[in-house]
């Protein structure tokens, strides 16, 4: 993975300073709050229920072992001992002290960790495929790119004070875990016939008030103007992008206002301009930051392995984890574990600083001391070899992390919503709960089958309620919690948009509906048809008779 | 470097009122003489002579009387900048307003002028200008800042001076790290 | 119905209260707001003194006595987090 070298390093340590420094000038009075709250939100300390929250941004998902001991240590030392794994593949901090912040960024940058531009309207982290650098098919290992793209981000001058904030995501292969299309630019990472490596960029996707999927933009960019074509989106849309309204200041908003087609017109005109100012990294740097992507000392496996199928056949709970959590790597004889933070009745996402550290070891031991962070708000160990798995399973249970359900019903994302969101309409975390200890029974949920559920507090979204399969929004109906459902969502490939149903429900009968939903989904599925796809076919008709009668 | 015309408000009035003001001191980095320039706004009368600086609606106008030992345009957060193009060569500064910091568009019309139109006169950064932008100002070509009264001039200096390494190539002389890596 | 001001701790972003002479972290010891204004600018005047941010007005009922919000986000900031009893206020006061 990535390491800093001098530069790196001694920007992040600037960073430290100046945050310390700004800090004490609130502290003493320099700076007003009004003027305080941009500063410190670019260094992802937010102002929560309880207390500030910080923010600490994964790039693109990737943790060393010691990167992941060091979050452990700052649950323990700084916050309430455990931390929240986001949809963003950040980590946040909900107990943090606006005086120790200048020190947790001092403990985060001595191994390469920020919070920079974890909340403003500025470039927001840039994720990718938790699976990058171990799965199959990958056009190209797509956390190169994104390192380019951390880079140029970082503190950029012109892009720092946007309309809102921005976010980018990339893939590199055909299957998308990075939910491209929902963001406000997407970038496909591909390969030519000639095989040179390019892109295809999307933009104006977004989640929130105003759902839309990503328009394609440019079907081809080729990779040495990477940077030039996206700077020539973002200072597109700094100039035209709304300011009057906060909730139509998003750049999907302004594509949807002015079309993809003269959105294009402006960003083709304006990267002409861009061009002759080169600003494009060269492709001596983007192969500097390549070598840090080659894969790892893989052994040379054979398999089936036996002590793997032994395992297999011998202990049926494994089995199930395995059939589950776990996915085929590129090299053979290894796999892709999936480590879930959703056991039944859990909070979504959260890990306490123990469990951090178990898994850090595990991924020194088994892993090339690499763990992933998914949108998904599982953690991911990407390399382990087929001989060692029922070794890591084993140590997963006993840290309570191995359920069995990657992509299953109680595989819920729920946003933190009213237990500590300052926006939140109601809360997201119990009704997660509800739902997974409705369906604890896990056979029942391997009969389901892939289902995802999401669940956002309030209309920004952050749950991505509206990409679920079904997806769960929680209003305020008149200082009552109330839930509103929607069906047909896809934060894949396959992109699209969930409906609303009908009239929200109490936290007690959302459950119910959620129920009766699935119920209708046995009822009527065809052969291999996953919730989404009889969805599709049938439309929402008999699921709305399901469930209002 | 007196400003006669300026009126004298707090940031909070003034960005009320939707105004840019200013008030404090001018930090500039340029070797040519400053000018004594008088703002004209609105409708108000062009005076007979002297360094003027206008509105972008009466710009044409007034570089048509040549009567001027020098002229300045004020670009409001909603100007194009690019509208300057034909104008520039005869133009000694651009002062580009920020109504308040968290309006960015000021920025991208600084690197216009400079990275694509070319600009070598003075760029201006008036209004809302606080100490922790004016890193981000000098980058996309700003070589004047007017500071928001409530900045103080060592906090400026201070932030001017803090990073010494950029990521990205902007309109300023500054390598990025990439460029100073090969070598 | 009666109301209390809240806010935040600047320094540590804790849930705080008036009590009248300061800021306390327990809403039980609130006291009750008897002039509005006065309550506003009195919260203007503690963030201009830098002990708190985002001071604002919450209603209250009397619970043995006691104020105690009605709403369930201030609530939630009284006790904790309701799915997770063991932190916050609710654990601690
Ligand atoms: S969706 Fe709303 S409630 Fe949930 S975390 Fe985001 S802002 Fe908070």
């Amino acid at each position: 993975m990535y390491q800093y070298d001098s530069f790196d390093a001694a920007i992040v340590q600037t960073r430290v300073e100046q945050f310390r420094d700004q800090v004490a000038r609130r502290l003493s009075g320099e700076l007003s709050e009004e003027q305080f709250r941009p500063l410190r939100l670019m260094n992802g300390f937010y102002l929560q229920l309880h207390a500030y929250m910080l923010r600490v941004a994964v790039p693109y998902g990737t943790l060393s072992s010691t990167q992941l001991r060091a979050l452990a240590h700052i649950a323990r030392k700084y916050d309430k001992g455990y931390g929240h794994f986001t949809t963003r593949q950040n980590i946040q901090y909900n107990w943090i002290r606006l005086e120790d912040g200048p020190d947790i960024l001092a403990d985060l940058a001595a191994v390469e960790m920020h919070a920079i531009q974890t909340s403003g309207n500025c470039i927001r982290n840039i994720t990718t495929d938790q699976f990058a650098g171990a799965v199959a098919g990958e056009v190209v290992d797509p956390r190169i790119w994104s390192e380019v793209l951390r880079q140029w981000s970082t503190f950029h001058p012109e892009f720092s004070f946007l309309p809102r904030k921005f976010k980018i995501a990339v893939t590199a292969t055909e299957q998308d875990r990075a939910a491209v299309q929902w963001h406000d630019i997407g970038i496909e990472i591909l390969k030519n016939a000639a095989g040179e490596i390019g892109f295809k960029v999307l933009a104006g996707g977004g989640m929130g008030r105003t759902p839309i999927i990503a328009k394609v933009v440019r079907e081809w960019l080729p990779a040495e103007h990477f940077l030039s074509y996206i700077e020539a989106i973002m200072r597109v849309y700094n100039r035209y992008g709304r300011r009057d309204n906060i909730y139509k200041a998003r750049i999907k908003i302004l594509v949807h206002e002015i079309g993809i087609e003269k959105f294009r017109e402006e960003v083709e005109a304006e990267w002409q301009q861009v061009l002759p100012t080169h600003i494009d990294v060269p492709a001596a740097e983007v192969a500097r930051i390549a070598a840090y992507f080659t894969p790892p000392a893989f052994e040379t496996i054979v398999p089936p392995v036996a002590a793997h199928e032994a395992a297999l056949k011998a202990d049926p709970a494994f089995a199930h984890w395995v059939a589950r959590n776990v996915v085929a790597h590129k090299v053979p004889g290894y796999a892709i574990a999936t480590i879930s933070l959703k056991p039944v009745g859990g909070i979504p996402g959260d890990a306490s600083a123990d469990q951090m550290d178990a898994i850090a070891d595990l991924a020194d031991q088994y892993s090339f001391g690499d763990v992933r962070v998914t949108h998904e708000q599982n953690l991911v160990l990407p390399h382990v070899r087929l001989a060692d798995l029922h070794a890591v399973w084993r140590k997963l249970v006993e840290i309570e992390v191995a359920t069995p359900n990657a992509g299953l019903v109680s595989d819920i994302i729920a946003c933190p919503g009213l237990d500590y969101c300052t926006l939140a309409n109601a809360r997201s975390i119990p009704i997660a709960q509800d739902i997974a200890n409705r369906f604890a029974d896990l056979e029942r949920q391997r009969d389901i089958g892939e289902l995802k559920i999401k669940i956002s507090g309030c209309i920004n979204a952050c749950g991505h309620h509206h990409a679920g399969h079904i997806g769960i929004l929680g209003v305020d109906r008149k200082g009552v919690e109330n839930y509103q459902i929607s069906l047909g969502g896809s934060g894949a490939e396959d992109a699209s948009l969930g409906e609303l149903i009908g009239p929200g429900f109490n936290d007690a009968g959302v459950v119910d509906a959620v129920e009766k939903l699935i119920e209708k989904y046995r009822a009527i599925r065809q052969e291999g048809e996953r919730f989404l796809d009889t969805y599709r076919r049938v439309g929402a008709q008999p699921f709305k008779e399901a469930v209002y009668g | 470097m007196a400003r006669v015309e300026i009126k004298r408000k707090s940031a909070e009035e003034a960005t009320a009122a939707g105004e840019i003001v200013s008030g404090g001191i001018t930090l500039r980095f340029r070797d040519d003489a400053d000018h004594d320039w008088r703002h004209v706004e609105g409708d108000a009368d062009l005076p007979d002579g002297g360094a003027v600086v206008v509105p972008l609606a009466r710009l044409a106008e007034t570089l048509d009387l040549n009567r001027f030992a020098a002229v300045g345009v004020r670009l409001a957060p909603a100007d194009d900048a690019r509208a300057l193009a034909p104008y520039l060569t005869r133009l000694a500064l651009v002062e580009i307003g920020f109504l308040t910091f968290r309006d960015g568009r000021g920025y991208s019309a600084a690197r216009i002028l400079r990275d694509d139109l070319k600009f070598s006169g003075e760029i201006r950064a008036v209004g809302q200008v606080l100490a922790d932008q004016l890193f981000f100002m000098v980058r996309c070509g700003f070589d004047a800042l007017e500071l928001d009264p409530s900045v103080r001039e060592e906090t400026a200096l201070r932030e001017l001076e803090r990073f010494q390494l950029v990521y990205q190539k902007a309109a300023d002389a500054r390598a990025p790290v990439w460029a100073v890596r090969g070598g | 119905m009666s109301q209390i001001i809240t806010a935040n701790d600047l320094p540590t972003g804790d849930v705080v209260y008036w009590t009248g002479a300061g800021w306390t972290r327990d809403a039980r010891e609130a006291a009750l707001v008897t002039d509005t204004a006065a309550a506003e600018a009195l919260g203007k005047a503690e963030v201009k003194a830098r002990r708190v941010i985002d001071p604002y007005l919450i209603d209250i009922e009397l619970v043995d006595g006691k104020p105690w919000p009605t709403r369930y986000r201030e609530i939630v900031r009284a006790s904790g987090p309701s799915v997770r009893t063991d932190l916050g206020k609710q654990a601690e006061l």
